[in-house]
């Protein structure tokens, strides 16, 4: 395969959300290229017409009883927020 | 006052023996409790299996087991009295969980996990939270942010991973059982380079709610103790039907423990080929192939079997694993717990901020190796290809299950390696995991216990059975356990 490029690290890096420094990103990609290298020899497995597995034990999907049950403390989830208001927890602006 | 003739002679008990003790008055649990503590003061400067001691919870929790021990309020269980540690990505209510990220630094969570419900009603005595690889991910304990654990039988090198801290302490004689997760061999891997037993339970046998996700699909809680009978008493406490997991398979379970003594005569016991692999210490060579006689001693018909898919399970797992943590570990968005980013210009850059400070390299390959692989225009050549080779190695294992009751492997290719010996080389860690890796894959149970030693460390030995198998391979690895006494050997610390 071809290896990554500068701007495929940085594609990643934008949709999961993690800022990379310079040096950090230039690693990420040789590393990234090597391991992907490493798994082109699936492709040679024959799958024509094969289910794939989410999961292995074939459980249907469970419902619950739609019973009421207490929450967690308010205020003992809120002390773990690094930015709480009152009763919420505070975020940055989202819009510029 | 206790009645062992020697200090070590308790560290080294195993729980059952404690139990006896404590059922014979010779000892209380509070006792027992004082000792750990005592021994972890002396042994954490060189071990650092702990992240979180909790000395005045497990002494409050070993008062109370004293009473039940007494015939107070319930009856007794398998670890009532018996001090244990969980591994720091178990959610423990009022103390730190930390999954030995920077990211988790200072989460008190408010709740107790499934698996940690159960162990307190059973009257566990928790001392505190395992040492780990960065939420799971390692094969050496060498990516915590809280320091690498150390061997307890050569402190120069690593006790394996990811669950080196409950490994390193059972092994070390700092609690008399240890829990762990599995999601690649996170259990056995360390058991085996640690010289205990450590068992994945077939998946969906314990409650995954309050562990902290890594590979929904290939995630495990299970045991790591100094014997096999410890090993089926422990799965016994923490196997449940929980409906605050769906994935979590319905109960009533047998008793893990109905045939260790049945013996393997007549048992039909396969070794895959492929398991001993081009890179295999010759050490650990022979220690399994005097195991493989062991066994045919036993009487058990010991058959030569091919799984071809095997070379591929790597890939498929590496695919797989790092998808699903790409999606579980998004939660960690400086937002609701952890690190967070309080003077970013926007929402967005604080949560960039927060998880590039906040996870360490690896972790941070695994995100972006899965985020690729679920990626448009990548899913279907990665993940999508990896979810349909792990139904063939699903298929292989249930064909090779009906010619055999369970298959037999090394753990682990090599013995504890140096610390610092792999770090450079991502792929060749990997490689750790290369016999443990297929079991995940396909939700099988498996266990490794002490199989022989090579140059003074102690070398694995896997017994794999078919899913809801999880008693056949404890009748096996008993059988074998009371063969060969390598449980017995300890490290002289």
């Amino acid at each position: 395969m071809d290896p990554l490029t500068p701007e495929d690290v940085e594609h990643i890096a934008q949709l999961a959300y993690i800022k990379l420094s310079d040096e950090e990103s230039e690693k990420m990609r040789i590393q990234l290229t090597n391991i992907l290298g490493q798994f082109q020899a699936l492709a040679a497995v024959d799958t024509e017409g094969v289910e794939p597995t989410g999961h292995t034990t074939d459980a249907n999907t469970v419902m619950r009883r739609d019973e009421p049950h207490p929450p967690l403390d308010r205020e003992l989830v809120l002390q773990n927020a690094p930015d709480s208001d009152g009763e919420f927890v505070r975020v940055r602006p989202v819009l510029e | 006052m206790t009645t062992w003739s020697t200090d070590s002679e308790l560290y080294f008990a195993t729980a059952r023996e404690l139990r006896t003790r404590f059922d014979n008055r010779e000892l209380s649990s509070v006792e027992a409790t004082r000792a750990m503590l005592d021994r972890i003061e002396s042994l954490e400067p060189d071990l650092n299996s702990f992240i979180t001691v909790t000395p005045e919870r497990a002494i409050k929790q070993a008062r109370l087991a004293d009473q039940r021990l007494r015939g107070a309020g319930q009856e007794p269980t398998a670890l009532t009295g018996v001090p244990v540690m969980v591994k720091d990505n178990f959610s423990t209510e009022g103390v730190e969980t930390t999954a030995a990220s920077k990211i988790l630094k200072g989460y008190i969570p408010p709740y107790d996990g499934t698996a940690v419900q159960l162990l307190k009603e059973a009257g566990a005595v928790i001392l505190g939270k395992g040492n780990l690889d960065e939420f799971a991910m390692g094969s050496s304990n060498e990516n915590s942010a809280y320091g690498p654990v150390h061997n307890p039988w050569d402190t120069d090198r690593v006790p394996g991973g990811s669950s080196g801290g409950p490994g390193a302490a059972v092994a070390a004689g700092e609690c008399f059982v240890g829990f762990g997760s599995d999601t690649g061999g996170s259990i056995r891997q360390p058991a085996a380079l640690c010289g205990v037993v450590g068992m994945k339970p077939t998946y969906g046998l314990v409650s995954r709610y309050g562990l902290l996700a890594f590979g929904s699909s290939l995630d495990q809680i299970g045991p790591m103790t100094r014997s096999v009978a410890d090993c089926a008493d422990a799965l016994n406490v923490i196997s449940s039907h929980d409906h605050r997991d769906s994935t979590s398979v319905p109960a009533p379970f047998a008793d893990f423990g109905q045939d260790l003594e049945s013996g393997i005569s007549g048992m039909n016991i396969g070794v895959p080929k492929e398991y001993l692999v081009d890179g295999i210490e010759p050490g650990v060579r022979s220690a399994f192939e005097a195991s493989l006689k062991t066994l045919e001693d036993l009487g058990a018909n010991v058959t030569e079997t091919s799984l071809p898919l095997t070379d591929h399970a790597l890939a498929v797992y590496y695919i797989i694993a790092p998808s699903e943590a790409s999606a579980n570990l998004s939660r960690y968005d400086g937002v609701k717990y952890g690190l967070g980013s309080t003077d970013s210009r926007t929402s967005a850059e604080a949560t960039e901020t927060a998880r590039g400070k906040g996870f360490g390299e690896e972790v941070k390959r695994r995100i972006f190796l899965g985020t690729y692989a679920l990626s448009a225009g990548y899913y279907d050549a990665y993940y999508k290809k990896a979810q349909r080779v792990r139904t063939l190695i699903r298929r292989e294992f249930t064909d090779a299950f009906l010619k055999f009751d369970v298959l037999v492997t090394p753990t682990s290719p090599s013995v504890a390696f140096k610390i610092g010996d792999k770090m450079d080389d991502p792929f060749k860690m990997y490689m750790n995991d290369v016999c443990t890796i297929p079991v995940n894959i396909a939700g099988l149970p498996s266990i490794s216990i002490p199989g022989g030693m090579s140059e003074g460390l102690p070398v694995g030995l896997q017994f794999i059975g078919p899913q809801f198998g999880d008693t056949a391979v404890i009748q096996a690895a008993a059988a074998y356990e009371r063969a060969t006494g390598w449980h017995l050997e300890h490290p002289l610390i």
